[in-house]
């Protein structure tokens, strides 16, 4: 980026409408743009005339589609954010990488087993890593990156799922790793396992499977498909409404509609 | 960009009733919910689907002299993209069993049960695979899985009731008895549903619902799920998809059967025939196309794409007409205006108050019902609190949430919205957040049925394209069930179809002409395009000198 930071001259049109309309510059990958001071990048490179087909995705921060690098004048730090969260700053020089290859290893759900060996064994390059944390510095979400990848070379998988649960996968962490990582695909498989193979099933969710197969609700559904529509409205209007306060073991005094179950 | 000292004022007033607030709600002295009269009332007066104004009836088509908002009208009277005498359809780029048009959360459930029943699948997507409103919701996905208390027949009633008794009861009664299967189904791929140490799932209330019965992963349930399928989507060899690459044309076959798509490469600005033996429109919503203007929470790519390419080839439209706008949308700062605040915050029991700090709903009404008391307070009580940039906007009180769950609950259990406003230099537990009704989902769409067939043979749909799922107005957590548990039974019997019904025949375009004639017979003379693809945020002066581009609708 240094080498293009040469200024283009400013013309008094624009000083002129820079004086009124709060305007000011900018640089998009190297070239000076004027635009309001109260958008986001994203908002600002459309005011300046780009049109997106990539590089723009939710708008909303949670997709990761709009990486974005910049620098601020007379500080050499990269900075990092998201196009369509993070506000325009004076004189900032930015890029997007709407893109960035990384390494991601195929693998069968199924075989796959929940032991830290199997993630070694897809991403061998983990012990790559110097612990230089770039990456954390690199992560628009704060989220802690190195910790994460230190807490699977040392088998634990929790740590590191519930550590990168923010992780949006928009690849810039991978970018700035000396390691060549791909830090984001490594933590979506811990996620994975840790979820689907780590912690204990939820009983309640397969009995209510076997239940609803069964056709333990089927009667209760066809009397309900079947009521007259006064009748289905006085129902709904006289439905017992759980407070948002109460117990996970509150029980209705209401027992219509419910089936009998084993406590 | 702190409260600027004006509003820094009115949330000393929020403060100052909070603690009275906090004792009635704990005494179970909440204002209470409406009565069915009561909604019907302020939804005439308020909703904005009510009002006449900013509506049309369309002149031609299955629905003709069905009345929309003029926005969706504008595109359902429009001409294709493309010239249908231009394309060749003798030659074929790309050959599959299953095209899936979308790569949301329906779009890639329906490519993993389509690939598990052996088909090849092609999901070609409008921007990349996961960006859709799928990955931006926040809240939960509902489902009865607590018999104790719960059962599919109370879910039935909530939804049918939240959807003001105008939901399909064939497609309601499959939501709600397949609900629990399509948890366990996810659970099973490893998403990170928040658990209770033995494994017992969290759930919460959620507006409209008499039970708690919304399961999440903190407050970014879609995008953990989408991103734990589309992870699943990439080990699957049989699973190819293509980027940037959205539908402008669906494809007939001789027989009457949709047999594949033309698509757009939106990067080398290429045209590309897919031949295909089964079709699923999974397109999703249409926030992008500003219904009356208002500001939404949906993805760039939603532009309504699936309803005018549906609608082409002959399939109906229902309760499109219900626009679904959140009640909480962000207000201030400007740079996240329109941004999705969870619902999940009213869930837990946060107030909604006004600028003298009041109460003024219960605030677990149906969306529709929430919206229109926000649009009320603001508008006719004169009682909105005024932002900096000149809207207004109420209170949505979050510091609650520490007061009644123990201190770092939101940073906990909201981590994705307490670290948005903390970039702006917010902390949303500390101070309440100022919002205002935003466009969030497309109610009704493509009429399907519950095997998700649509009235063309071989033209299957799912997700927020469709229509009939959730009635005039859906509730909470109802779209991250229905997305996925209807993409999932598009997947398996669009694989059947293509195994079992599909014909090899000729592909044809003559629908597309038909269409342009039908315009031309109603005497609507129009240089409009649409699928609109992308919606046009180009400053009008930059259009003004860019004096030899050639724009075709909103792209150039």
């Amino acid at each position: 980026m240094s080498s293009t930071e040469s200024k283009t001259e400013t013309n008094t049109e624009e000083l002129a409408a820079e004086i009124k309309e709060k305007l000011i510059p900018i640089y998009i990958m190297g070239r000076k743009h004027m635009v309001p001071d109260t958008l986001t990048i994203m908002k600002a490179m459309e005011y300046a005339g780009f049109k997106f087909i990539r590089g723009c995705g939710c708008r909303d921060g949670k997709c990761g589609a709009c990486s974005t690098v910049y620098r601020k004048p007379g500080d050499y730090h990269i900075r990092v954010g998201l196009a369509c969260q993070t506000a325009v700053e004076p004189n900032m020089y930015l890029t997007q990488i709407p893109f960035y290859p990384a390494n991601r290893a195929t693998y069968n759900w199924e075989e796959l087993k929940p032991s830290p060996d199997e993630i070694f064994k897809l991403y061998p390059e983990v012990f790559r890593c110097v612990a230089c944390n770039a990456c954390t510095k690199a992560c628009p979400m704060d989220i802690q990156v190195m910790d994460a990848i230190s807490s699977l070379k040392q088998g634990d998988i929790a740590k590191a799922a519930t550590l990168s649960f923010e992780c949006i996968q928009c690849g810039l962490c991978a970018s700035r790793c000396m390691a060549e990582i791909p830090q984001y695909h490594v933590f979506q498989l811990a996620r994975r396992i840790y979820a689907g193979k780590m912690l204990p099933k939820a009983e309640h969710l397969e009995a209510a499977v076997k239940a609803v197969k069964e056709g333990k609700f089927d009667s209760i559904l066809a009397e309900m498909k079947g009521m007259k529509e006064e009748d289905f409205i006085k129902a709904y209007t006289e439905r017992e409404i759980e407070s948002e306060l109460s117990e996970e073991y509150w029980r209705p005094g209401d027992k219509r509609f419910l089936i009998e179950v084993e406590d | 960009m702190p409260y600027t000292e004006e509003l820094r004022r009115l949330i000393e007033v929020v403060e100052r009733t909070r603690p009275e607030r906090l004792a009635r709600k704990r005494e179970g002295k909440d204002i209470p919910p409406m009565s069915l009269e009561e909604r019907d009332d302020i939804l005439n007066k308020y909703h904005p689907d009510y009002k006449d104004e900013g509506k049309r009836e369309i002149k031609i088509g299955p629905n003709k002299g069905y009345k929309l908002p003029d926005e969706i009208v504008d595109l359902l009277e429009a001409k294709s993209r493309v010239d249908p005498d231009a394309i060749d359809l003798s030659q074929v780029d790309y050959e599959t069993d299953v095209l899936i048009i979308g790569g949301g959360g329906a779009g890639t459930v329906a490519a993993l049960l389509a690939e598990e029943q052996g088909a090849k699948v092609i999901i070609t997507t409008k921007l990349r695979h996961g960006d859709a409103n799928t990955i931006m919701a926040e809240g939960g996905v509902q489902a009865a899985t607590k018999f104790e208390k719960d059962s599919p027949a109370i879910h039935y009633l909530d939804t049918m009731g939240g959807g003001r008794f105008k939901n399909d009861p064939e497609i309601v009664y499959t939501l709600v008895t397949k609900a629990p299967e399509l948890l366990q189904w996810l659970e099973s791929l490893g998403v990170m549903f928040y658990k209770f140490p033995e494994g017992r799932l969290q759930s919460m209330s959620a507006a409209g619902y008499c039970r708690k019965r919304l399961h999440y992963a903190g407050d970014l349930t879609g995008s953990e799920i989408m991103r734990t399928i589309r992870d699943e989507a990439r080990n699957r060899q049989n699973i190819t998809v293509l980027e940037f690459s959205p539908v402008v044309e669906l494809l007939l076959n001789e027989h009457g059967q949709c047999a594949g798509a033309i698509i757009y490469d939106m990067e080398t600005e290429e045209y590309f025939t897919i031949k295909a033996k089964a079709v699923i429109m999974a397109t999703g919503g249409q926030g992008r196309i500003h219904i009356q203007g208002f500001m939404t929470t949906n993805h760039y790519g939603a532009t309504a794409d699936g309803i005018v390419l549906g609608y082409r080839v002959g399939v109906g439209l229902r309760d499109l007409h219900a626009v679904q706008y959140h009640p909480t949308g962000v207000v201030f700062p400007e740079q996240i205006e329109g941004v999705l605040v969870t619902e999940k915050f009213r869930s837990a029991g946060t107030n909604v108050v006004n600028i003298d700090g009041e109460q003024f709903v219960f605030e677990r009404e149906p969306r529709d019902v929430e919206s229109a008391a926000y649009i009320r307070e603001c508008l006719d009580r004169g009682k909105g609190v005024p932002s900096p940039t000149g809207k207004l906007g109420l209170w949505l009180d979050s510091p609650m949430i520490e007061d009644l769950y123990g201190e770092g609950t939101v940073e906990k259990e909201f981590p994705g919205k307490f670290k948005q406003f903390k970039r702006h230099g917010f902390d949303i537990s500390k101070e309440p957040m100022l919002v205002y009704p935003t466009l969030h989902y497309q109610n009704g769409g493509l009429v399907f049925n519950s095997e998700t067939e649509t009235s063309v043979p071989g033209l299957f749909a799912a997700g927020e394209v469709t229509g009939g799922v959730h009635g005039e107005n859906r509730l909470m957590g109802n779209s991250l069930l229905g997305v996925h548990l209807f993409g999932r039974i598009a997947g398996k019997n669009a694989a059947i179809f293509a195994k079992e019904k599909a014909k090899e025949g000729k592909l044809t375009l003559e629908h597309v002409k038909a269409y342009h004639k039908e315009l031309d017979d109603a005497g609507i003379d129009t240089d409009r395009i649409a699928p609109m693809l992308l919606p046009d945020y180009t400053d009008p002066k930059v259009r003004e000198r860019q004096l030899t581009a050639h724009y075709v609708g909103t792209l150039r």
